[in-house]
């Protein structure tokens, strides 16, 4: 299968973003990447939106559902927000969205941040396979992967592909 | 106790189960739990200081012996987990009326407890109840006799990470009464496996145990030398109990000689901080200038213990977790 050119995608996807702030009338968003691969993305985006706060990063770690299976992650990093993200246009970035879970945790712990006045969701891919009732607002590409296939992103620099 | 501490409180794979000691832990795994507490501690500084972690877990405070700082960091970490905690205060409950540590503790684990937080008078008493526990429920030793206080040491490695950057490198002096102070033994062997440059402990030689080099520390008896060029200074609380065993002349003699002053603590580098594990007796080993003046951190020990706690718990939840899942499979879980 052919993966999408990821510079072309980030690309795109900035632009439509911007295209979209617009019409939703938003116009001091806060860019939260998901740690570690929605990070990245959020970087690139934030080439072309230059949002005053930069990019804030989002561990969901202490926040996961699958503790009682996987047990706490060995490499938490935290989280780096604003002080406040109380009444603010939430831009949350993740690079693969599949089962939902993540954005659910993600969303669980903006919540304790503060009370955001919206959350608008961006990812670079959809895989499907959704298990939670969550859908991205803008997505990079969609794919649809042979069962048990799954796709990594791996950087900052270069961002690269690959299927495993 | 035939079993190596060490081994007991690690699973399989090498990940933390129990808590009882430093000793013998790997610097990756101490590096581990102040890298987890460091983002407890992003954690604490919000509004919303709780995290879903632990949510239906139960902790049990068990406390053999009276501690109020100790007990409460633990009472709150395990509430800012999301766990439910009980608090137990031993000495006027069952044990009182005859009933013997294993059957306080196979009562409490019939009530579906997933953890317990232990305090106790006697060296080895967290490793004893460690072995003899049912499988999947966690240690944390919360100070044993003379033996460990591991999350006191951690908090403090935190401190020092925090304040200093690191702690490899460092010139650390425990200055007071070392012989017994379990809250001494942990430090000196985290600071070890942490890579301090030097560790040196200071005190009367009736306070200094006889062996304490072999720890891999220099003992000290003038805060002059001891504290010659020092980035961390750790105050130990001088027990007043030991005055009646004749081990110390009295507390005006020893503030005299090793009672933390402005003048003392210039032997240090300018810029050294000052730890405390805390209650201080101001005017016996730390004078009043010193502990709030700016080198102290003493109360930022406090905060970050709530952190380190976080950690060690959420850390030896997650080991026991995995042990259970690879016994029973996932899907055991699952339903």
């Amino acid at each position: 299968m052919n993966l999408p050119d990821i510079e072309t995608t980030c690309t795109e996807l900035s632009e439509r973003l911007v295209t979209y702030l617009a019409e939703q009338q938003i116009d001091r968003p806060l860019l939260v990447g998901i740690r570690t691969g929605g990070v990245w993305v959020a970087d690139r985006l934030q080439e072309k939106l230059q949002t005053e706060d930069g990019v804030s990063s989002l561990d969901i770690s202490f926040y996961r559902d699958d503790f009682t299976r996987h047990g706490l992650h060995p490499q938490v990093k935290g989280s780096e927000l604003p002080d406040s993200i109380e009444d603010r246009h939430i831009i949350l970035v993740d690079d693969v969205v599949m089962s939902g879970r993540t954005i659910r945790a993600a969303m669980n712990e903006l919540f304790d941040y503060g009370r955001p006045a919206s959350i608008t969701l961006v990812c670079l891919l959809d895989i499907g396979r959704r298990e939670l009732p969550i859908q991205p607002d803008l997505c990079g590409a969609a794919l649809t992967l042979s069962e048990g296939q799954l796709v990594k992103l791996t950087g900052p620099q270069p961002l690269t592909l690959t299927l495993a | 106790m035939n079993t190596d501490p060490a081994k007991v409180q690690l699973t399989a794979d090498g990940r933390l189960k129990h808590f009882l000691t430093t000793e013998g832990l790997s610097r990756e795994l101490l590096t581990e739990i102040l890298d987890t507490a460091d983002s407890f501690i992003s954690t604490q500084e919000r509004d919303v200081k709780k995290v879903p972690l632990l949510r239906g877990k139960t902790v049990v405070n068990l406390f053999f012996e009276n501690s109020t700082r100790t007990r409460s960091t633990f009472e709150l970490a395990a509430k800012r987990l999301s766990a439910d905690i009980l608090n137990l205060d031993i000495s006027k409950s069952a044990t009182a009326k005859g009933e013997t540590l294993m059957d306080t503790l196979w009562n409490l684990e019939a009530m579906y407890s997933d953890m317990f937080v232990v305090r106790h008078a006697d060296s080895g008493a967290a490793h004893f109840i460690a072995e003899h526990v049912t499988p999947h429920v966690a240690i944390i030793n919360a100070g044993d006799g003379r033996h460990a206080h591991p999350t006191q040491a951690m908090l403090d490695m935190l401190t020092i990470r925090r304040h200093k950057g690191s702690i490899e490198g460092k010139i650390v002096a425990i200055v007071g009464d070392i012989l017994h102070s379990r809250v001494a033994r942990s430090q000196i062997h985290a600071l070890r496996t942490l890579g301090a440059a030097e560790v040196r402990v200071i005190g009367p030689g009736t306070l200094l145990p006889k062996d304490i080099e072999s720890l891999g520390c220099k003992a000290f008896y003038r805060m002059e030398e001891g504290l010659k060029d020092c980035d961390v200074v750790i105050m130990l609380r001088l027990q007043k109990e030991r005055m009646q065993n004749a081990l110390l002349p009295s507390e005006g003699e020893f503030f005299k000689l090793y009672g933390l002053t402005e003048e003392k603590l210039a032997y240090a580098k300018p810029d050294a901080i000052v730890m405390h594990p805390g209650p201080i007796n101001r005017g016996v080993e730390i004078e009043s200038n010193v502990a709030d003046g700016p080198q102290s951190v003493i109360l930022n020990q406090v905060s970050y213990g709530i952190a380190v706690r976080m950690a060690v718990m959420a850390m030896a939840m997650s080991g026991q977790q995995q042990e259970k899942n690879e016994l029973y499979g996932n899907d055991q879980e699952e339903a």
